[in-house]
């Protein structure tokens, strides 16, 4: 099942990979990716309902033209899900991941746990400083995912100062104990900085999802 | 009254007009001058748009170039985007340049205009030519003295703040209000300028529904806001920067400006740079003192 959701002029596709009670786990794709079809087997065990967003110009939400895409609008798409769910434990892969920090620094109180993994996207255009650098997109490409996102989300900055910011105010005001989960390979010097931060090793998913179940 | 065209002392509207597609989004351009004369382009800063140059660019027409300008996605005549970010609209700016020439031109931007200028030339230093930034460097002193504990609290606030505004967007309408309420309205963010200034503003950014004018600017855009760029990389980076520039700055803060003075940013500035303080004067230079500007600008382009 899909439900249709508005983000300003975008409309957001949440799906529905399993109905049920209890507290929703939301899935969040990486660049270029989109909702998975049905249930990924390892997160079968989880107690409540699954349900698994596609961003903005990806999968079967609406691509907008010209592009202009930020991991925060990212974010801002994922929020109006979870205002829809009211509250969620966040599974990012990738880009998904660091949108799922974000949201978890922003809405500590409905994000009930973000779990953070591997996948693409997961590093963006690196920690910060960087040559100047004007990206474009082949926009004869077939859409979705659009192109615009794949340039801008490939080559978006992440300082691990900002994404700290997030982990903190995670930290700070969720009510758990440990708001971030890690269980990914991938170090991008944002997510080492975060795990500095929250003081938190890289644990597996299955334990990850039992925490927070 | 208010059908009656406004007009303002030394205020032109462009002597063209035009739309184009910029990635999909329509964009309205306008020029003053020759459309064989050399162009300059000029890039208006944040909440504003391209007629608010209407005193200032024909006195740069009248120096002989043919000048271009546009109003940036979402703001005046263009259109209301579904995306917004910096780096759409340095895409935007580049095709307007690009449907203008090939060659190198020179480039003025003020506020927003200037800093998103700064990345640009430092991006393709081939294209342009010359550089005046009026008050457009951005520019941010330490954070005031508040706990570390305490600031990413404040953060909080202006992110659930934006996040809450997101989930409005959809339904946002910009109040309505007569010409002279709009004007007034817009008085709070641009305290130094006359209300008749305004007034002639509010005829062009402005559109009339039933219920009364509305600025066009779109209501899903907001003030302020965050994210992870930096402006020490900016500033960082002037000391190569690759073309001449000229630097305009006045001395009173206001709402809309960067609060950059001479001595924050003179260490930073190329050899070739020239820094112009203007006394008394706030963050729309070119709309306080249009004639001195004017003057300096048409003097650097010719002389370095």
């Amino acid at each position: 099942m899909i439900q249709h959701l508005q983000h300003n002029r975008v409309e957001l596709a949440l799906h529905t990979l399993r109905a049920g009670e209890g507290r929703p786990l939301l899935l969040l794709h990486g660049l270029g990716e989109r909702a998975p079809a049905r249930l990924p087997e390892e997160l079968s065990g989880w107690p409540g309902p699954i349900h698994a967003l596609d961003f903005t110009g990806h999968g079967n939400s609406s691509v907008p033209r010209g592009g202009g895409y930020t991991c925060e609008l990212l974010m801002a798409d994922a929020d109006v899900a979870l205002q829809r769910l009211g509250s969620a434990t966040l599974v990012g892969r990738g880009l998904g991941a660091y949108v799922a920090l974000l949201l978890a620094g922003a809405r500590p109180k409905q994000v009930r746990g973000a779990i953070l993994r591997d996948g693409p996207g997961l590093a963006g255009g690196g920690a910060g400083l960087s040559s100047p650098f004007i990206p474009y997109a082949d926009e004869t490409r077939p859409a979705p995912p659009d192109p615009f996102a794949l340039v801008d989300l490939a080559t978006d900055i992440r300082p691990p100062d900002y994404a700290c910011v997030f982990a903190r105010l995670a930290a700070q005001l969720s009510e758990l104990r440990h708001p971030v989960a890690v269980c990914a390979r991938e170090r991008p010097s944002w997510l080492e900085a975060v795990m500095k931060e929250l003081d938190v090793e890289a644990i597996a998913l299955r334990d990850a999802l039992d925490g927070y179940a | 009254m208010e059908d009656v065209p406004i007009s303002y002392p030394g205020a032109r509207a462009p002597d063209r007009s035009r739309a184009f597609s910029s990635n999909g989004v329509r964009i309205a351009v306008y020029e003053w001058g020759e459309p064989d004369a050399p162009p300059i382009v000029l890039v208006h800063g944040g909440f504003d748009f391209a007629r608010t140059f209407d005193v200032f660019a024909p006195l740069l027409a009248a120096g002989g170039y043919r000048v271009v300008s546009w109003d940036h996605r979402g703001h005046g005549d263009s259109q209301h985007a579904d995306l917004y970010s910096w780096l759409a609209d340095e895409r935007d700016l580049l095709n307007v340049v690009d449907s203008i020439t090939r060659g190198p031109c020179a480039v003025i931007g003020h506020s927003k205009g200037g800093s998103m200028l700064l990345h640009v030339i430092q991006a393709l230093p081939h294209r342009f030519t010359r550089f005046v930034a009026i008050d457009g460097l951005p520019f941010r002193r330490p954070p005031p003295d508040v706990a570390e504990r305490e600031r990413p609290l404040m953060l909080h606030e202006e992110i659930t703040g934006w996040l809450d505004h997101r989930l409005r967007a959809s339904e946002l309408k910009r109040p309505p209000g007569t010409l002279q309420e709009l004007a007034k309205r817009r008085a709070r963010m641009n305290p130094r300028l006359s209300h008749e200034w305004l007034l002639y503003l509010a005829q062009h950014g402005a559109r009339r529904d039933e219920d009364g004018y509305r600025w066009k600017i779109d209501p899903s855009l907001r003030m302020g806001g965050f994210g992870p760029w930096r402006s020490r990389w900016a500033t960082n980076s002037l000391p190569g920067f690759p073309i001449p520039m000229l630097a305009l700055l006045g001395t009173e803060p206001e709402p809309m400006g960067w609060g950059v003075t001479r001595q924050d940013i003179e260490p930073y500035l190329p050899r070739h740079a020239r820094l112009e303080v203007f006394q008394d004067t706030g963050h729309f230079i070119h709309i306080e003192r249009p004639q001195e500007t004017a003057r300096l600008v048409l003097e650097f382009l010719e002389r370095s």
